[in-house]
């Protein structure tokens, strides 16, 4: 069974929001019958122009069915500026996570939502966009699909992408197209990396320089460690020191000191601040 | 909550009776039966007495029945050991609708440049035979592995056409038998296959034991290598307490089967026909002529299977699910696209299965609320819309 959180279960057990509206101010379907799940998203505005009813109707899984249900929580009240911020993990936040392979559950309520969004601004049904180039043809993902997953979920592997968005999940004739996509766009960030470093570093407030943390290890480091099956998890930042747990394959590893020294410590050294120390949870 | 357990061909629970023969075995009779003394050699003694039931269960000789971990292990023993043996110029023939025990290693070998062949199925699972024929011809070595019934819809394979076809043409032929042992009669004096697989955990045996039938005069190369044990053909210590279970699991078996089989058909067809006629757009998926009698794989249409499962798991009806999504890949069963279900309602099979331990009032109760589960579903559905489901919530 998947361990799905307590919340999962409450909106799958009770789903709230379910049904159809009449005359909606917007609709939205993604999926379909043959893909395993899919999902038809309705909403209708007040008077100023905040969400005021919204109801889905979902066939797939447990998760696919709470994740519909959280969304409609989640926009109730929202103007549609607000409610398009939602990305698929604040769907799977607002639900105490989702596991690995369930996030493309996440990812069709965002869909949904921007079809029903598209719907009410436009007035059309949103087809996926004929032009736009198709990766995966099991699944019909397209380029720009695979390409959004991957920015806004920062992930670094071809199983990832396979969890977020089921590209590659079939035949798996993709997964190199995939991998290359992963590379082009962590090549793409890559040229920012020199006028970083050569940021007199001193001159960086605190939030600056957490955030510039947060960004050198989700590019040079995280994606070094998975490929391994390992991971870390950012615990805390004061100063210079900053608190780290491994996690996955790193987590009991014998490298794991000499990982933390010679590579994280290294790149956070020669991106951020050279008086980084970086030490690990419970030291 | 009481448990209603309809997921025997998933694994079984031990039986009473095999667990008292067992404890012995984690007590006082410890020793090793290959000891040179009669402390160890008194564990011997019942190492053979359960190596005679399960010869006899299947009709074979002592010497033809050689223990393993599980079924996996002599799916791989089989298929492996016999293609070292006979090099890669053999022809691997397969089913599409194998259990991932013998497609893994199949496969594997195709990896390595054997010649695979994996023999498509028609819409109620059965094998195409004419596909058959034509795989074995030609010139060469053939190995032959087709399971006798199907775990997941319980399609029982015409296992004598099978063996008298593949002889004839002169390739060695292992069937996986393991959701058949316990459920029908095998008899290896009549059916002239060289080599069988069985485990003990779907007869009421624990999981953790597998038989291996290997015909005497069949050749294979052996990789378990290290031990005298099993006359040189699988190395390593005994699982004294597991043998001695799955010998009083198979006496178990044989003493009941008759009657077992019979309960059994009535107890799963009045499950299927009570929910075909309580559950609108349902279907069954397999032979209905050729099946185990304990096994019924039905799609529920416009629905999906791991929900359904939750749903009844709240319930505590165990069931499984042929669904992409219950099994953590984003496909459904292989079995189920094999056959070509309608994509309507690939995604919503539920396999039953049931066991001697399951009651009439365990049917009727599942027969009262999976109706409910599949209303509240559908309700919940953006497809199939415009049933009028008789049942209210």
């Amino acid at each position: 069974m998947w361990n799905y959180s307590e919340k999962v279960m409450d909106h799958f057990r009770n789903p709230r929001n379910v049904g159809k509206i009449e005359s909606p101010d917007g609709t939205g379907t993604v999926g379909s019958l043959a893909c395993g799940d899919a999902l038809t998203l309705m909403f209708k505005l007040d008077a100023d122009k905040r969400i005021v009813d919204v109801k889905f109707q979902t066939f797939g899984c447990a998760s696919a069915i709470a994740s519909s249900s959280a969304l409609t929580e989640m926009v109730i009240g929202k103007t549609i500026e607000e409610a398009e911020k939602i990305t698929n993990k604040d769907i799977a936040n607002f639900l105490g996570g989702l596991p690995d392979q369930k996030m493309h559950c996440s990812v069709m309520g965002r869909e949904a939502l921007e079809a029903a969004i598209h719907n009410y601004r436009t007035g059309e049904t949103m087809i996926k966009n004929l032009e736009d180039h198709i990766v995966c043809t099991c699944f019909g993902v397209s380029e720009n699909e695979i390409r959004r997953v991957i920015t806004e979920n920062s992930l670094t592997t071809v199983d990832e992408v396979t969890n977020f968005c089921k590209a590659g999940g079939g035949c798996g004739m993709c997964r190199d197209d995939i991998q290359k996509l992963i590379d082009s766009i962590r090549d793409a960030k890559i040229p920012q990396v020199p006028a970083v470093a050569d940021k007199p570093h001193k001159k960086m407030s605190n939030i600056q320089k957490m955030k510039l943390i947060e960004e050198v290890v989700d590019r040079e480091i995280r994606p070094q460690l998975k490929k391994d099956g390992g991971d870390i998890e950012l615990l805390d930042i004061v100063g210079d020191r900053v608190t780290i747990a491994f996690r996955g394959m790193c987590a009991g590893c014998h490298s794991a000191a000499f990982t933390r020294e010679d590579f994280i410590e290294a790149k956070l050294r020669e991106f951020v601040d050279p008086a980084i120390i970086v030490v690990e949870e419970g030291e | 909550m009481n448990t209603i357990y309809f997921d025997n061909n998933a694994t079984t629970c031990v039986a009473p009776e095999v667990r008292d023969a067992m404890l012995p075995f984690f007590g006082d009779l410890y020793g090793n039966p290959s000891s040179m003394h009669a402390f160890g050699g008194q564990v011997a003694k019942f190492v053979t007495g359960a190596r005679e039931k399960i010869a006899a269960f299947i009709n074979a000789e002592p010497s033809e029945i050689i223990f393993t971990s599980c079924g996996t292990e002599s799916d791989n023993m089989a298929i492996h050991g016999s293609a070292e043996l006979l090099g890669p110029q053999a022809k691997v023939i397969t089913s599409r609708v194998e259990h991932p025990a013998v497609l893994g290693p199949c496969r594997r070998l195709k990896d390595m440049g054997y010649r695979e062949v994996e023999i498509p199925v028609d819409t109620v699972g059965q094998l195409d035979l004419e596909a058959f024929r034509e795989a074995l011809k030609g010139h060469g070595p053939a190995i032959v592995s087709l399971m006798w019934a199907n775990n997941e819809t319980g399609v029982i394979f015409p296992m004598e056409k099978i063996v008298e076809l593949a002889k004839e043409a002169g390739a060695v032929v292992h069937s996986d038998a393991v959701q058949v042992a316990g459920k029908l009669p095998i008899d290896v004096k009549k059916l002239p296959v060289d080599m069988l697989s069985i485990s003990g955990h779907k007869l009421h045996a624990p999981k953790g034991i597998g038989i291996f039938y290997l015909r005497r005069g069949t050749r294979l190369k052996t990789f378990m290598l290290g031990g005298h044990q099993e006359n040189g053909r699988r190395g390593g210590t005994e699982n004294v307490p597991y043998i001695v279970g799955l010998g009083k699991a198979v006496e178990l078996a044989a003493a009941n089967m008759a009657a077992e089989s019979r309960d059994l058909t009535r107890l799963r067809d009045k499950l299927e026909n009570g929910l075909l006629a309580t559950c609108p757009d349902a279907r069954v998926n397999g032979d209905r002529a050729h099946r185990l009698p304990n096994t019924t794989n039905m799609s529920f249409e416009y629905i999906e299977g791991e929900a359904i499962l939750y749903h009844m798991s709240d319930l505590g009806i165990c069931a499984s699910t042929g669904s992409a999504c219950a099994a953590g890949s984003l496909e459904p069963s292989h079995v189920i696209r094999a056959m070509g279900v309608p994509f309507t309602a690939v995604h919503g099979s539920v396999r039953f299965s049931l066991s001697r331990y399951n009651t009439e009032a365990e049917v009727d109760y599942v027969l009262e609320h999976m109706p409910k589960i599949v209303r509240k579903l559908r309700d919940l559905s953006p497809f199939g819309k415009g049933d009028t489901l008789p049942v209210n919530l």
